[in-house]
């Protein structure tokens, strides 16, 4: 079957896709953006989490078909996506496929992430070394702006709360928690 | 495999007659578990996502009507005040994402013994509207789970709703498990104190082939109660009561040993929380009736 449905801002179309497929699937292997990660395929670690109309959800669990029609935010789609908020605008602009599936965020300098396009929350990951092996991040990125957009000062439990269904095998979690309590301060500040 | 996208209620029900074999998904995450594991090829799967009502909820006069996909979410958010066991229950339902997803229509669906939903269902007293093309009908919680992972559907009908008893008194919910977030019960509890017709009742979860009430346990409890005339003079309640209760609950279980816990472990947590929450619940209800006195 034939989904249509917008990625980043941007309406795309899916074709051949088998009914009982995942949008996970269709993210991954029909419109080449891997940034959501296939990890349980059970909804056990968030790896895969994307917006879908807004909502933080694992893509693992959600029926292409279901898709049709709604609007997907994944992590390639993040940088622009906070830019959107922070402009008020929202309705404009969006990321292409191919922009989408160019992004990395190396940059100039992958260290540091400069001369990459960041959302907020991938800077202050960068900054506070909440990225280890990786796998993870682009989940806990998307659940973690979230909140930030949700709850702008949130306490140390409203962090763990809103990640709770994000698994990391590497990190502990420390520097994650600082990430995003770096990117609320970041936040508030107006930085 | 055929997608069907039935885009209202009416349509769903002549879809489901005319495919008694269609897989309703709502939420998903149940269903598309055993879709990935290939541990499931329905003929065809069908999405309710694209009719709103089911998404929907009334708050009545005595009952709430909670449409089958109201996500676990909205109910901690919007009902904790008359649905407070369910929306304790809802918020220790896996993680955010599961929780911004999955509802309690796909809980009933599964019936799974382990669901979260059900103990509070049991507790509060509910009724599920389940429907099809040869009408409506309402289901009593108590006749609705039939065996492990059965229910009472018929092959055409769908879960529309769930009305749930508002609140006449405190209500808890209490569960095991190794971690708080995204834990699948070992096993689970749910207490509802009802005031107006002085009674107590229980959900255990997760420690019987079906969720189960406690009903010895509640028959005990309620004649200890009027006896002790407690309803009315808001004593503690005897320690010798809340243990005979506590392992009422445990007699009432008839659990397994599996990779989450052995049977005797089920019944021995099951004693425990049905004390604890029997405690909370009552220091509740004692804590409204002085506040109640001091401001008459």
């Amino acid at each position: 079957m034939r989904v249509n449905f917008t990625v980043n801002g941007r309406p795309q179309e899916a074709d051949d896709v088998w009914e009982g497929e995942s949008l996970l699937y269709v993210l991954r292997e029909r419109l080449g953006l891997p940034g959501s990660k296939n990890a349980c395929e059970q909804g056990e670690c968030g790896s895969c989490t994307v917006r879908l109309d807004g909502v933080p959800v694992c893509s693992c669990l959600v029926a292409a078909g279901q898709a049709q029609g709604r609007e997907v935010v994944t992590v390639e789609g993040l940088a622009d996506f906070a830019k959107q908020r922070a402009c008020g605008t929202g309705s404009c602009g969006g990321t292409s496929l191919d922009e989408a599936k160019r992004w990395e965020a190396d940059g100039t300098d992958s260290q540091t992430g400069e001369g990459t396009e960041l959302a907020p929350i991938q800077q202050a990951f960068i900054d506070a070394g909440a990225v280890q092996c990786g796998f993870c991040t682009p989940g806990l990125l998307v659940a973690a702006d979230e909140m930030l957009e949700r709850n702008p000062n949130p306490t140390d439990a409203d962090i763990r709360e809103a990640l709770s269904g994000n698994l990391c095998r590497c990190t502990g979690y420390e520097k994650i928690m600082d990430a995003v309590r770096l990117a609320a301060a970041r936040q508030s500040e107006g930085v | 495999m055929d997608f069907l996208r039935p885009a209202s209620w009416e349509e769903a029900l002549a879809a489901k007659a005319e495919h008694p074999t269609a897989v309703p998904i709502a939420g998903g995450t149940d269903v598309m578990v055993e879709i990935n594991f290939d541990h499931r090829r329905p003929e065809y799967l069908m999405d309710l996502n694209r009719i709103g009502d089911l998404t929907e909820w009334e708050v009545g006069e005595d009952t709430v009507r909670l449409g089958a996909s109201v996500p676990y979410t909205r109910i901690m958010e919007n009902l904790d005040t008359e649905l407070p066991g369910l929306a304790l229950a809802s918020h220790t339902v896996a993680s955010p994402q599961i929780r911004n997803r999955g509802g309690v229509g796909g809980n009933l669906g599964t019936a799974s013994p382990a669901g979260d939903a059900h103990p509070a269902l049991l507790a509060a007293g509910a009724e599920v509207e389940v429907e099809s093309v040869r009408g409506a009908r309402r289901i009593p919680i108590d006749e609705f789970y039939t065996g492990v992972k059965r229910n009472a559907l018929a092959p055409d009908e769908l879960i529309r709703a769930v009305h749930v008893k508002k609140a006449d008194g405190p209500q808890q919910f209490s569960k095991v498990g190794t971690r708080n977030a995204m834990v699948i019960a070992v096993c689970a509890f749910g207490l509802a104190l009802h005031p107006e017709t002085r009674t107590v009742r229980t959900g255990i979860g997760s420690a019987a082939p079906t969720p189960v009430r406690a009903k010895a346990a509640e028959e005990f409890l309620n004649a200890a109660l009027e006896e002790g005339g407690f309803w009315d003079n808001g004593k503690i309640i005897t320690p010798s009561v809340a243990k005979q209760f506590a392992d009422l609950c445990s007699a009432a279980c008839n659990p397994i040993d599996d990779v989450r816990g052995t049977a005797s472990y089920r019944r021995h947590a099951v004693g425990v929380m049905a004390r604890r929450t029997l405690t909370w619940t009552w220091e509740s209800y004692r804590g409204t009736r002085r506040a109640a006195k001091g401001a008459a």
